[in-house]
């Protein structure tokens, strides 16, 4: 069910002549700018999809017990497992990688998590994990909520949506954005609920959630979460818990 | 595949490098005539011998035992070649090795060159292990219907006794598939302190009403074969043999899936060039159930069948341990656990192995819960020996 947004009005052609005066110029000229001065600038080393992983150990406290909801192939959980020594248990719907998480040896249950984590009682875990997944699922405001239930602290990170060379992509070639964080055709990608580092601010505000840190990836490089990173931020990295 | 892992070899003689070799059976009695055991289901029983196998090394902490319950038709002859069936009469054991041998031996998921692997065979069977064909103190003859009910529950804490004999305070892994499957659970709940690790494939925390409707007609057969004779056949000619046949037919159908039968048999026909408008075997599928039949009746006896079909109706984890709450049992468990399941197993369907898998993780069990996808049905968990070894593999390595 779609609850109304404040600036819904916007979406209207009338609203869209509301637009503060200038507002969409000035972001216009900061994607140019952005764009431009990354242009000539040599290609950073990728960190890699796995720049969260550094972050995430990080957070998490020793001994601490972890849920990772779509665990892939168990290779963050067993990172936990040997570097913080947690009790990990993964979820995963993807047989193939059920397989790999258990050549691991991480503890991983076959399952949907639109099916939902009925089966999980309340705060049952120090920290759930839902690295890369949240724009994939069916039911996103679901499964966030069902983790801030069963887990005394949620760690998400996604692509976010509002990334320079997203909108360069897209107001430019007029289709929809193919990045190397978001490295897929329409049609093929897993990415079905694409959000932005503000969608993820705004829910938590409307949702009691609160953001206990932040980070982001810009440039290939990770950092603290900053007032104006819409733009910037190539992924953003949060953790939150019940307000 | 990962590195490590082999192939399905079917060069799977006693000599080949990654076979147990040739085997011999021991058997130990556990409960002497004097001392005999409660049951669960009221009454009691001595003497009890109890048939077992072992393959590998104990190692000197004893830290190495990998127990293996077996299913229904099983025995303890997991792996390996049977040494003595000229001795025991086993003789369809010539033509083929144990019956895991594909995942138990030198180098497999379940390698000898590190585990101390022990099967018993179960109450109430007819492999060496005491049953209704056994004698019977009281009369001198054999059991027959006098044999008293055994439950999972008697057979686990028969296991326990056994480890006990052997010097063994705890396992390392216990693993079963379908009825052993619930052994391996029944395992975990009943003695918690003694298992580290627990493997159920192909098995829920009871069976199904479908389940126990396959095993009443199962029954039916058997008991209203006109050779039944009240279970009191083992002096005549011959047994029940058709109702036993009949029983294993329905079973074989149980175990395989409908794609699987239409993959393997299809409507084809026994002998190609005609149909021949009669009631003999017409049909391939016919042809393999009538074999699978006459089969088990070589090898198994109908009382055994009765028993151990019925100690699968009864068993039911949530009932036992958690007063109808399967989580309540669950909390009993310490050891790790896999669950597998297999897509298309209509015996033990997914969701039931689910509901189990769920009931621990709820507890705060590491779990791991995989469906495998398979058309082989219910006979996966012995046929899908890849996929079935990669992952006992991974979890009995961490």
């Amino acid at each position: 069910m779609s609850q109304p947004r404040p600036d819904q009005d916007l979406v209207t052609d009338r609203g869209l002549g509301r637009l503060p005066e200038g507002l969409f110029e000035q972001r216009a000229a900061e994607v140019i700018a952005l764009m431009k001065a990354r242009a000539s600038r040599p290609g950073g080393a990728d960190p890699g999809a796995r720049w969260q992983e550094e972050i995430i150990s990080r957070e998490i406290p020793m001994g601490a017990s972890v849920l990772d909801l779509g665990c892939g192939d168990g290779f963050l959980l067993e990172r936990l497992i040997r570097e913080r020594n947690v009790r990990g248990q993964g979820l995963e719907i993807d047989p193939d990688q059920v397989f790999s998480c258990a050549d691991r040896g991480v503890p991983v249950i076959q399952t949907d998590l639109g099916a939902g984590l009925r089966w999980c009682p309340d705060k049952a875990f120090d920290v759930v994990v839902l690295e890369e997944t949240l724009q994939t699922l069916q039911n996103p405001r679901e499964v966030l909520e069902e983790m801030l239930r069963v887990g005394k602290r949620g760690i998400v990170s996604f692509p976010n949506f509002a990334h320079y060379r997203v909108v360069v992509d897209l107001v430019a070639r007029g289709r929809m954005p193919v990045t190397p964080r978001l490295p897929f055709y329409w049609y093929e990608s897993a990415n079905i609920h694409l959000l932005t580092l503000r969608d993820l601010l705004d829910w938590a505000s409307s949702s009691g959630v609160r953001i206990v840190s932040g980070y982001v990836l810009v440039d290939g490089v990770s950092r603290e979460l900053g007032p104006d990173d819409d733009l910037l931020a190539e992924e953003v990295l949060v953790v939150v818990e019940r307000a | 595949m990962t590195p490590g892992e082999k192939e399905t070899a079917r060069d799977d003689g006693p000599e080949a490098p990654d076979s147990a070799g040739w085997t011999s059976a021991h058997t130990i009695r556990l409960v002497s005539a004097e001392t005999p055991i409660e049951l669960e289901l009221g009454g009691s029983l001595g003497p009890i011998d109890v048939e077992y196998e072992t393959y590998g090394a104990l190692s000197p902490r004893k830290d190495n035992v990998v127990f293996i319950a077996h299913a229904l038709s099983g025995d303890a002859h997991v792996a390996g070649w049977d040494r003595d069936t000229a001795k025991n009469g086993r003789i369809w054991r010539q033509r083929k090795a144990g019956w895991w041998d594909a995942m138990v031996g030198p180098g497999k998921a379940i390698d000898t060159n590190h585990y101390f692997v022990i099967c018993p065979n179960v109450l109430g069977s007819c492999y060496g292990t005491t049953g209704p064909a056994s004698r019977n103190p009281a009369t001198g003859k054999p059991y027959g219907l006098a044999f008293p009910m055994v439950t999972v529950g008697d057979w686990v804490k028969l296991h326990a006794r056994l480890l006990d004999a052997l010097g063994i305070a705890r396992v390392h892994t216990v693993v079963g598939g379908s009825l052993g499957g619930q052994q391996a659970l029944e395992m975990a709940l009943a003695y918690p302190e003694r298992v580290e690790r627990a493997v159920v494939l192909a098995a829920s925390a009871r069976l199904s009403a479908q389940g126990l409707a396959f095993n009443a007609v199962a029954r039916y057969c058997i008991l209203n074969d006109p050779n039944f004779a009240g279970g009191d056949y083992y002096d005549k000619g011959s047994g029940p043999d058709a109702g036993l046949a009949a029983a294993r037919m329905l079973a074989h159908i149980t175990y395989l899936s409908d794609e699987g039968m239409h993959e393997k048999f299809g409507r084809r026909l026994q002998d190609q060039s005609e149909q021949k408008a009669g009631f003999g075997i017409e049909f391939a599928v016919e042809s393999y159930l009538d074999y699978q039949g006459r089969a088990f009746v070589e090898r198994f006896d109908a009382n055994s069948y009765l028993y151990v079909t019925r100690a699968m109706d009864y068993y039911d984890a949530a009932a036992r341990w958690g007063g109808g709450s399967l989580v309540e049992a669950c909390r009993r468990v310490r050891a790790p656990a896999l669950v597998v399941s297999f897509d298309s197993d209509w015996l033990y369907p997914p969701g039931d192995c689910k509901d189990l898998a769920l009931a621990l993780a709820k507890t705060g069990v590491r779990v791991t819960y995989a469906d495998v996808p398979s058309r082989f049905g219910h006979d996966s968990f012995l046929v899908e020996t890849r996929k079935v070894g990669r992952l006992l593999r991974g979890f009995l390595a961490h």
